[in-house]
């Protein structure tokens, strides 16, 4: 039996579709408000501002993250802006522009309703967050401030210095503390949401363990919405945080709820390159850093060999011998392409032997062309911060003259490499943000929605805002409305026990595999596997090779894994353990879908399917369509696919072109 | 603290002013403690003054008992002092209780006599309670007291290079560009006012305070 | 070129906050010197699993110093001791000399109770954000962003407040146990700013009142807070803090 998608997107022309659907859409009485409860799990942009729109409302929320405090979750660490079509530079921006580039920018695998509703309420989301006190960047008249961001021919992008995450996630959090001191939302910290639980197909609450005395708890509400961020982390080595994992939405896949697109991930062109095996995480460089930063490698293999055996440093190579291969290649959009563009393009310069690192693996970022033309303090007043977070980790100060040639002041290059980012795959959701799963809503980066194969910079932050500020709280209503004729369901009830039973049968089984290897070795090896096979070229014998490979490594994690302690009480590698098991299975989704994915768009390409220039090659014939993933009973299952076709209605699809 | 601590060092300054008087007349400096004894508003000033005191150390102890409580009863294996922490302010509460010592100290060189005396007239006291600048000679002829006064001195130095600044922020009268100056301003004011019962107590202690040279002439 | 050193780890274990705790030691070899701080207690970790130990428990996630999960104690300096103050997490093992016992405790202030080795619940840092720190707007009711003409100073020095990651690192150096420069960054970004200045007065009150509430201490101005300040914060916020408390009090 194959399930049908019904997508919901209203109708009507699509610049219309939101005010339509607001229009007619149910809503629930003040009174009845009261009445209900919604789970929102997790606190970052998208989990924190639902939840306090949602209380702000008069429905009784009850949030959970598994960090300390709301602050903390990974939003916090988005460093370039967030887009908004105000048109303040009057530079022919508008709310179609900004939806276009969106689209165009995501490669046309986008829903063009989802996508029209978030470049509409973006410029909501800037009035909101200057109400909230966030102190976005001004200029000398008092003005907002813009920049511009990759993907883009305007300059759209809002930004607080290199912490535009942090601002927005701060302001977000205030609201949630505001509402929390009220009463209406109830906080739960160091708490993971470790399941859902379904009543007559809906979800009615979930299963929460709470992290420092171990024990699992049992919560019901009325509708249940996850917030709990992507899935990078499968590849171990990501710019998401230690603790970011994709439990919540595969343990919702395994109920039922589908995953789309899995294989969308992005690479973010802007990291600093890996040292060695030992390392835990990649931190990511903002990509605002391309404004200004030329990015190249040596027109010479001599010199890149020279580079990598340590015996030349980037600034001895004199500017006639610079490949600015962004520059030369998309003359248009030179070193600001899309993110995925610059990824591939940095991978082909290093596969072909001009890597600048001792593993070869990186290419420079160099800025003296425009602290020439700036000057140094005002490249600092941007930059600052991230010149001096890439010291602190490298020793390096690209800010500081290293020699002047022929006239010319040469800058201590920065080195980067692409890394594992952002996931535009997730939980599929329909244009209320419901997934398959009747009552259970899935917003911010854990959804699928609004980006595509690939999202431009500085519209995570707009997405997770939209969703939580300006889209959930309407369209949560529609499901809501006729919910509060319903008393509230006790945790008695046989669902939760049994919902309990499992996930604490699982916890069992998991510290009594009593094996030889800790976690992280584990992760470590899908995360190469993962890299290697279903990373930034995929093929499709390294997929088939791959998923061979995470079977594999399923088999090897259900009878060899170790967990020290016991489940009683804090334990931090039981809870990654968990995290583990899930990052596996997604892990296998990721390829299955990359390798039914016949085609290159995006954050997925496969190398069967390029240009001869080396260009992804798109197949709108066969796959214009939203690829889902249903859940067979099992993990060792694979999944069935469904499909979700896309209709677009004003958007001509075309062949990206960033060349001219 | 801050309110009653700029005014203790209000205070300090008279008392400064009028110790520099007796460097040059012995008269002079007998007249201003004849004035300052006998009358009524003095007497009040001067419980004032002892209110102030009072508070401020009581103020000391309450924030200080509150402030270890806070820090809990765990106290860190290692600790490193980072530059920017000045001595003072850490050892704020010993400082006070030198200061404290000391002011026993003094009070039983001088004020005790002379205050006493006037309140309860009858008890024979010598030199007379009167001649205050007497005591001020028969005191520092005493190398220990010249040495445990240079000590108490430089303890109120400390406290109150820390203090003024201190008092000014809590005020909220500072901020980035300000609390250099209060700095800068106290630091001056405080070494001025410090060196000039330094310079009362060495130029009595070695005997070449002018006031002296004329009483010899 | 990275060179590798090999040191003895100190650190602090407690199985809860009223146990009793004790310091345990391990030795790390040839560590290269380009690991963060934290890779070596994870390389620390995964020898300690090899051996069927408990791993070290201690708070961290971004890994890029924003995040403010971090909070460990080194050589007797919050976050460790670095230039130009960072978090843990952006601590290099190149800061340390080949031989060298690091010492690592958790923070220690009665305001932040352990909750397991250098794990603590800063939970009273939330409470306090909740008694005041916002501005009362509802989700929708935003005036168009650029009807507020902010100078760009204000803005910027708004945004030096606003900086603040609430790690922790003041209360756990003060040795009053103070959340002054906590306290006073969140109002200082508000009482900069036109959108927070019409609460400024209650938000400065009910925050100060928490914060005494919840037993931190009294701010005598050591500095030690803004000498470990990942985020640099300064005493200026304090002295702006103590500015609006006693306005609102003489308003009162």
């Amino acid at each position: 039996m194959t399930k049908v998608l019904d997508s919901k997107i209203p109708a009507g022309p699509v610049p219309e579709k939101w005010k339509e659907y607001k229009a007619h859409q149910r809503l629930v009485n003040p009174k009845n408000k009261l009445k209900l409860d919604v789970i929102v799990v997790g606190t970052g942009l998208a989990g924190a501002s639902a939840a306090a729109s949602l209380a702000e409302m008069g429905f009784n929320v009850y949030n959970f993250c598994i960090q300390d405090s709301p602050r903390r979750a990974h939003s916090i660490a988005a460093q370039g802006g967030i887009n908004a079509a105000k048109n303040y530079q009057n530079d022919g921006d508008s709310v179609y522009r900004l939806f276009y580039d969106t689209v165009k920018g995501g490669d046309y695998r986008a829903r063009e309703a989802n996508v029209y509703r978030l470049a509409e309420v973006s410029n909501n989301i800037i009035d909101q967050c200057v109400a909230q006190g966030v102190p976005f960047a001004r200029e000398y008249g008092g003005m907002l401030a813009n920049r511009s961001f990759g993907g883009a021919q305007v300059s759209r992008t809002f930004y607080a210095k290199g912490q535009t995450g942090q601002q927005l996630l701060l302001g977000a959090y205030s609201s949630l503390s505001k509402e929390v001191q009220r009463g209406k939302v109830k906080l739960f910290t160091r708490y993971e949401m470790e399941d859902v639980v379904i009543i007559d197909g809906r979800a009615r609450g979930i299963i929460a363990k709470n992290l420092v005395t171990g024990k699992l708890e049992r919560f019901s509400a009325n509708a249940v919405v996850i917030a709990t961020g992507g899935y990078g982390n499968t590849y171990f080595l990501s710019t998401n945080a230690m603790g970011c994992n994709c439990t919540a939405a595969v343990q919702c896949f395994r109920k039922g709820a589908m995953m789309a697109n899995p294989s969308y991930v992005q690479i973010h062109p802007t990291c600093i390159p890996v040292h060695g095996d030992k390392q835990s995480k990649l931190t990511l460089m903002s990509e605002s850093l391309r404004n200004d930063g030329r990015i190249w490698v040596p027109k010479k293999l001599e010199d890149a060999k020279a580079l990598q055996a340590g015996t030349k440093q980037g600034y001895e190579i004199p500017e006639e011998d610079r490949d600015y291969y962004l520059e030369r290649r998309y003359p248009a959009f030179g070193n600001l392409v899309p993110r995925d563009v610059a990824s591939r393009a940095a991978k082909e310069r290093c596969d072909k032997g001009f890597g600048v690192n001792n593993t070869g693996l990186a290419v420079f970022l160099d800025f003296s062309e425009s602290i020439q033309r700036l000057g140094i303090d005002e490249i600092r007043q941007r930059y600052g911060n991230l010149f001096d977070m890439y010291e602190e980790i490298t020793d390096v100060n690209p800010g500081e003259k290293a020699c002047t040639r022929n006239g010319i002041d040469y800058y201590y290059p920065m080195m980067i490499f692409p890394a594992i980012h952002y996931t535009m795959g997730g939980v599929w959701v329909d244009y209320e943000l419901q997934t398959t799963i009747p009552g259970l809503f899935a917003i911010g980066e854990c959804n699928f929605s609004d980006h595509g194969a690939n999202r431009l910079g500085a519209s995570a932050l707009m997405q997770g805002l939209a969703d939580g500020y300006f889209v959930l709280p309407y369209t949560i209503q529609n499901y809501l409305a006729d919910q509060s004729i319903w008393p509230r369901l006790s945790t008695d009830m046989p669902e939760f026990a049994e919902t309990e039973k499992a996930v604490e049968k699982e916890i069992d089984r998991l510290m009594n595999i009593k094996g030889k290897r800790s976690v992280d070795s584990i992760h470590k090896e899908l995360g190469h596997i993962m890299w290697e096979h279903v990373g930034m070229g995929r093929t499709k014998e390294g997929l088939e090779e791959g998923l061979k490979l995470l079977k594999a490594l399923r088999k090897e994690f259900d009878t060899n894994l170790f967990i020290p302690g016991s489940k009683e009480g804090l334990n931090v590698e039981l809870d990654k353990a968990i995290h583990l098991r899930d990052f596996i299975l997604m892990g296998e989704l990721v390829a299955y879908d990359a390798l039914h994915r016949e085609e290159s768009c995006g954050g997925h390409f496969r190398e069967e399917h390029q240009t001869e220039e080396g260009e992804a090659k798109r197949d709108d014939e066969n796959f214009f369509y939203v690829g889902c993933w249903d859940y067979q009973g099992s993990d060792d299952k694979a999944p069935e696919l469904v499909k979700e076709p896309l209709q677009y209605e004003i958007i001509k699809v075309q062949t990206r072109n960033y060349k001219n | 603290m801050s309110v009653t601590g700029l005014a203790l060092i209000l205070f300090l300054t008279f008392h400064g002013c009028m110790n520099v008087v007796a460097l040059f007349s012995k008269e002079g400096y007998n007249w201003i403690c004849e004035m300052l004894g006998a009358n009524w508003y003095a007497v009040a000033a001067t419980m004032g003054l002892a209110l102030l005191a009072l508070l401020h150390i009581f103020f000391a102890f309450w924030l200080t008992f509150q402030n270890r409580k806070a820090r809990g009863s765990n106290r860190y294996e290692v600790t490193d002092k980072p530059e920017k922490v000045e001595w003072a302010s850490q050892n704020m509460l010993v400082l006070g209780i030198i200061i404290c010592l000391g002011l026993v100290l003094h009070f039983y060189n001088f004020w005790y006599n002379m205050m006493f005396a006037e309140l309860f007239p009858g008890i024979h006291y010598d030199p007379a309670p009167a001649d205050g600048f007497g005591k001020i000679v028969c005191t520092f002829s005493n190398p220990i007291y010249v040495v445990l006064y240079i000590i108490w001195l430089v303890a109120i130095w400390f406290h109150l290079t820390h203090g003024f600044w201190s008092a000014m922020q809590t005020l909220g009268v500072s901020g980035k560009i300000w609390l250099n100056r209060w700095k800068c301003i106290g630091s001056i004011y405080v070494t001025l006012l410090m060196l000039l019962f330094l310079v009362v107590v060495l130029g009595f202690a070695f005997g070449c305070a002018p006031s002296l040279c004329s009483a010899c002439c | 070129m990275a060179k590798n050193i090999s040191v003895t780890i100190k650190f602090w274990k407690q199985n809860g906050p009223k146990e009793k705790g004790h310091f345990d030691t391990h030795e790390l070899k040839n560590i290269p010197d380009d690991t963060s701080f934290l890779e070596a207690l994870d390389i620390m970790n995964e020898e300690l699993i090899g051996e069927g130990k408990e791993p070290f428990v201690f708070d961290h996630d971004c890994r890029e110093g924003i995040c403010g999960m971090c909070s460990l104690y080194i050589n007797g300096t919050p976050h460790g001791k670095t230039e130009r103050g960072a978090t843990t997490c952006q601590l290099y093992m190149r800061k340390f000399k080949d031989g060298e016992t690091i010492t690592v405790e958790p923070w220690r202030s009665a305001g932040f109770p352990v909750i397991k080795d250098c794990m603590v619940d800063r939970n009273a840092f939330d409470k306090i954000m909740q008694a005041g720190g916002y501005t009362t707007i509802r989700t929708g009711q935003a005036q168009d962003a650029n009807a507020i003409l902010i100078p760009k100073e204000d803005a910027d020095e708004a945004m030096d407040c606003a900086s603040c990651i609430g790690c922790g690192a003041c209360v756990a150096a003060c040795k009053n146990g103070s959340a002054m420069l906590f306290v006073s960054s969140k109002v200082s970004q508000l009482a900069l700013l036109p959108q927070g200045k019409v609460e400024a007065a209650k938000r400065a009150k009910a925050m100060v009142a928490k914060m005494d509430e919840l037993g931190f201490g009294n701010c005598t101005n050591t500095r030690a807070c803004e000498a470990v300040c990942p985020k640099c914060e300064t005493i200026s916020n304090i002295a702006r803090l103590n500015r609006e408390f006693i306005c609102a009090k003489l308003a009162d």
